[in-house]
Formats: structure tokens, C-alpha cells, sequence
């Protein structure tokens, strides 16, 4: 209401309590002072930089693919190989575990350890994980394998479990008025319906995997990612330029060609 | 349909023999290039060191426990440099974003020829490069430091933020759109009055869905010299420092978890 009685529309705020909203603004406003006062960066470094990210700007304009080119080549097979195994490797052992991380499924016990392996594979990032992988197995692709394998377990097997929770229960209860086991239930009235939903999650993990992939290199655990951070050392930049464009190329292509499979299969 | 008559050895299948066939082969040529891509990659792997890891794995184990406690003191402040780095990197990736979204959406692009494909490239060049190698450039660019990793973590987001939120503004209903059309307003106006509002909770959404995700990205930016724990993380490993490596981990893994409740309640309360 205004001074001279008029009524005027307002738009509601996004937070409609007027307390909360005040507390978050203001709770954002004084962290973001603190974070910006605490701050530590070395302008002058940043300055001196410029020069050096605009050559590194104008390298992508004249990428090296050649005068490196095997070592690519090899980066980018192991990232490859990799991808393919460990998604395989790591869909074959996420069924049984989101099977069991089902809750309409399986008893109690078996529910709450599978869910502990999921929660446990999602819960350190990628590279911490291939770190100790590296440890224990050495150097190269069969640590990144086993990295990217372990990290498929966490996804497919929660995304599965939720689907398999989600079922249409019609079919589960027909099957089981047949009196069938609980194999045959699985077989009969769950694997139809979460199939299509298991294959989409196979492609997109496929897509996921790349990527990663790319990155586990930097801790030694093989791939695209050594090649770029021995290139970037060496301050080779039209090479690091040129395996950048590599990545984002076939990133791209797994990205549309995993993302046509999927609508195609469901 | 009538009964089968005995001896009628037909039975109902669920695809034809044709579907089934190419089935098989689908499935074989799975298998194939599984194997193929399992020998090209094992190529050079020394199997001795596989054959050791349950070895090393134990002896790791052992040097990891008990985890030094004291060491928590020296981590508080790399932490504050973590989420310093997701915070104001998710920031400013929401910043750069916006508009990007904007021009990239089908209902909002001012120019279909040059515009949206260049937005989209923005797009697809931020999603497909993750925030570690993004890191890696930008500390030979800027120098290491907290920085490189606020920049990596806002480059990485930007795709990320900027996808989303264009499919989002692409499905927004069209009522509002045209309800404020007919009232005269421009074509800013429009955008403030019909799309915006619809598109906020998303957006807000979206944001603090990145945050927890980059939460995650910053612990471990320092492992390439991009501030904040990771740094910790990267020397303590160096120095074979295993009972500091075991805090640093907790530490880490209790940040994710914090956030990750954190971010599902913020989302939980809007949507």
C-alpha cells in the first residue's frame, strides 16, 4: 500500500518468508565479503599471465597434432580401451549390487551393504581413488581401468536400484501370482521393465568415462591426461591445444552418439 | 486364439527369430571388442605389480591408521580456500552463464545464425573439458593458487550451468509469455516479467546443484597446484605421509558429505 492509498502490485519475492529471506541475503552477503577480503591472489603473477593465456588462445588457432602425434595417438587408445573395459567390467558388477541395493527386493542386511558399497564408491572423487589405485597396482591404463570401473559401480548401481524400486507393481504381482521364484520374478517382471533403462544408463556412463579417463592421467593411472600434462610441462602449447580439440571432439561425438542410442532404445 | 493341440510344439516367444539373431550378434560384438580393448590396454601392464597390490594395499592400510589428528589444525584454513574456490566459482560461472543461456535458448536467442551456435559452442567446449584439466592450464596461465582454481571451477560450470538452464528456459509455458506480450511490453520486459520468474527456481536449483558437485572438483584442484586442500593433499602424498593422508581424506569426505545435505535441503525447499 502506498502513501496515498493506491494499491500496487508487487512481484513475490522467490523466498517467501520475509525472515529467511533476510537471513540468507544478508548470511551471503557476509560470507562472500569474508571469502573475497580473505582472498589470497597474486595479481601481479595473474598480470604477467595474460600474455601467456592469450598464446595459449591463439595456439587453438594453429593446433600441433603432428610433431607429438604418436604420443596422442597412445593417449588416446589407452583412454579408449580403458573407457570400453571398465564401463563393461563395471555394468557386469553393478547389476547384482543394484539388484541388492533394491529395497523391494532383497531382505535388510543385504540391502544395507549394497547400499554401503554404493555410497562408498560415490562418495571420493575420481581422482583420490585412482591415486590409491596407482599405489597398489603401478603405474597405467589397469589402474585407471580399475578407477573408472569402481566409479561406474556407484552410479549404475544406485541409478539401477532406484529404477528397479520404481517399477510398475502390476506385472510384479501378476508374475508372482504364477507362483514364480524369485529368479523368475527378476527375469520375468523386472528385467523387462528396467532393460531399456540399464542400457541408457550403460551409454551414458560410456560418455561419463571418457571424460574421466582424460583426467585420471594426471595421477598416473594412464590415458590422454599424461600426454596433456607432459605437453602442458613442457610448455609445448600448440600440442596441448591440439590434444585439447582431440577431447573435446570425440567427447562431443560419444556425447550425440551415446545420447541418439538412448533415445532410440527407450 | 485357439488351444495348442498336442503335439503342437509352438510356443509364444517375445521377438522373431530375425531380432533374436541380430540380438546375438549385438551382444557378440560387445564381447569382441571388449576383449580387443582389454589386450590393446593390457599391452604393457606389468602383471607382477597387479599380483603385489593385495601386498600393497595392506601395507598402505597399515601406515594409514591411526589418522594424525593434530594435523586437523593446519587443514582449517586450506578448507575455507576449498570452498572459497567452488563458492566463488560457481558465482561467477552463474554470472557468465546467464547469458549465455539466454542466447543459446530457441525461445530467447536475439540471432539464430551467429548467436546460438556460438553460444552452444561456449557450451559444449566448458562441458566437455573437466575442471582438473581446466586447472592444469589455467595454473601454467595465471599462476597456482587459489585463482587458477576459482577460474577452473567457474570455466567448467559455465557448460554446465548454461545447458541446463537453456533447456529449462526452451520448456517454459508460453501463456505468460504472451499474456505479457498483450499488455505492450518490450522485448526486455518479456523477459523479465514472463521468463525470468519462470526460470528462477531452476536457476537456483541448478546453482547449488553445481556448488555441491564443485565442492567435490575443489578438494582435489590443488593435486595440480590450484589452492585449497588438495595442495595438503598432494604434499602429504609426496612425503609418504599416510597418517596426514588418512585425515586429509576425512576431512574431505566429511565436506562432500556436508554439502551434498546441504545442497539437497536448499533444493528440497524450493522445488
Amino acid at each position: 500500500m502506498t502513501a496515498d492509498g493506491r494499491r500496487s502490485w508487487r512481484r513475490p519475492p522467490l523466498i517467501a518468508d520475509r525472515r529467511l529471506r533476510w537471513l540468507i541475503y544478508g548470511g551471503g552477503l557476509i560470507y562472500l565479503v569474508l571469502a573475497l577480503a580473505t582472498l589470497e591472489v597474486n595479481w601481479l603473477r595473474a598480470w604477467e599471465g595474460l600474455g601467456r593465456g592469450w598464446a595459449f588462445v591463439q595456439s587453438f588457432l594453429r593446433p600441433d597434432f603432428a610433431s607429438r602425434g604418436p604420443d596422442i595417438l597412445n593417449g588416446i587408445i589407452e583412454s579408449l580401451t580403458m573407457t570400453v573395459t571398465a564401463t563393461v567390467a563395471g555394468m557386469l558388477v553393478s547389476v547384482p549390487i543394484g539388484i541388492g541395493a533394491a529395497r523391494n527386493l532383497v531382505a535388510r542386511p543385504i540391502y544395507l551393504l549394497c547400499r554401503g558399497i554404493v555410497a562408498l564408491a560415490r562418495a571420493l572423487p575420481e581422482v583420490i581413488v585412482a591415486i590409491f589405485f596407482v599405489a597398489m597396482f603401478g603405474f597405467g591404463p589397469f589402474a585407471g581401468f580399475l578407477t573408472l570401473t569402481f566409479n561406474t559401480i556407484g552410479f549404475v548401481a544406485k541409478l539401477l536400484a532406484e529404477a528397479i524400486e520404481n517399477v510398475e507393481h502390476a506385472q510384479v504381482e501378476a508374475i508372482r501370482a504364477t507362483g514364480a521364484s524369485w529368479a523368475q520374478l527378476l527375469n520375468y517382471a523386472i528385467q523387462p521393465q528396467v532393460m531399456p533403462r540399464l542400457i541408457g544408463l550403460g551409454l551414458y556412463r560410456l560418455d561419463i568415462n571418457f571424460r574421466e579417463s582424460a583426467v585420471i592421467g594426471i595421477v598416473g593411472a594412464g590415458g590422454i591426461g599424461a600426454t596433456l600434462e607432459t605437453a602442458l610441462d613442457r610448455y609445448e602449447y600448440d600440442t596441448a591445444a591440439a590434444i585439447l580439440l582431440v577431447i573435446v571432439g570425440i567427447v562431443t561425438l560419444a556425447e550425440s552418439v551415446s545420447s541418439h542410442l538412448r533415445r532410440w532404445v527407450q | 486364439m485357439p488351444l495348442a493341440r498336442p503335439g503342437d510344439r509352438r510356443s509364444w516367444r517375445h521377438r522373431t527369430p530375425r531380432a533374436r539373431l541380430l540380438l546375438w550378434f549385438g551382444w557378440l560384438a560387445l564381447v569382441a571388442l571388449t576383449v580387443f580393448a582389454w589386450e590393446v590396454m593390457n599391452r604393457d601392464t606389468i602383471w607382477a605389480f597387479v599380483a603385489d597390490a593385495p601386498r600393497q594395499a595392506a601395507d598402505i592400510g597399515a601406515r594409514m591408521v591411526p589418522p594424525r589428528w593434530s594435523y586437523l589444525n593446519e587443514l582449517v584454513w586450506p578448507l575455507w580456500e576449498t570452498i572459497t574456490i567452488a563458492t566463488l566459482g560457481t558465482l561467477l560461472a552463474v554470472l557468465l552463464a546467464v547469458p549465455i543461456a539466454f542466447c543459446a535458448a530457441r525461445t530467447t536467442t536475439p540471432s539464430f545464425v551467429l548467436i546460438r551456435p556460438l553460444a552452444l559452442l561456449v557450451i559444449v567446449g566448458s562441458r566437455s573439458i573437466n575442471s582438473l584439466i581446466w586447472g592444469l592450464l589455467l595454473v601454467v596461465v595465471v599462476g597456482p593458487g587459489i585463482l587458477a582454481g576459482i577460474l577452473a571451477i567457474a570455466l567448467r560450470s559455465i557448460g554446465f550451468i548454461g545447458k541446463l538452464l537453456y533447456e529449462a528456459i526452451e520448456e517454459i509455458d508460453l501463456a505468460p509469455v504472451e499474456a505479457v506480450t498483450a499488455t505492450g511490453a518490450s522485448r526486455l520486459q518479456i523477459l523479465d516479467y514472463a521468463i525470468v520468474p519462470q526460470v528462477l527456481p531452476t536457476l537456483v536449483g541448478i546453482s547449488v546443484f553445481r556448488w555441491d558437485i564443485n565442492i567435490r572438483e575443489s578438494t582435489v584442484l590443488g593435486l595440480v597446484g590450484a589452492g585449497g586442500i588438495g595442495l595438503k593433499l598432494e604434499a602429504s602424498l609426496n612425503m609418504l605421509a599416510w597418517p596426514q593422508v588418512t585425515t586429509i581424506l576425512i576431512v574431505i569426505l566429511a565436506t562432500v558429505l556436508v554439502s551434498e545435505w546441504v545442497s539437497a535441503r536448499i533444493r528440497h525447499a524450493i522445488i
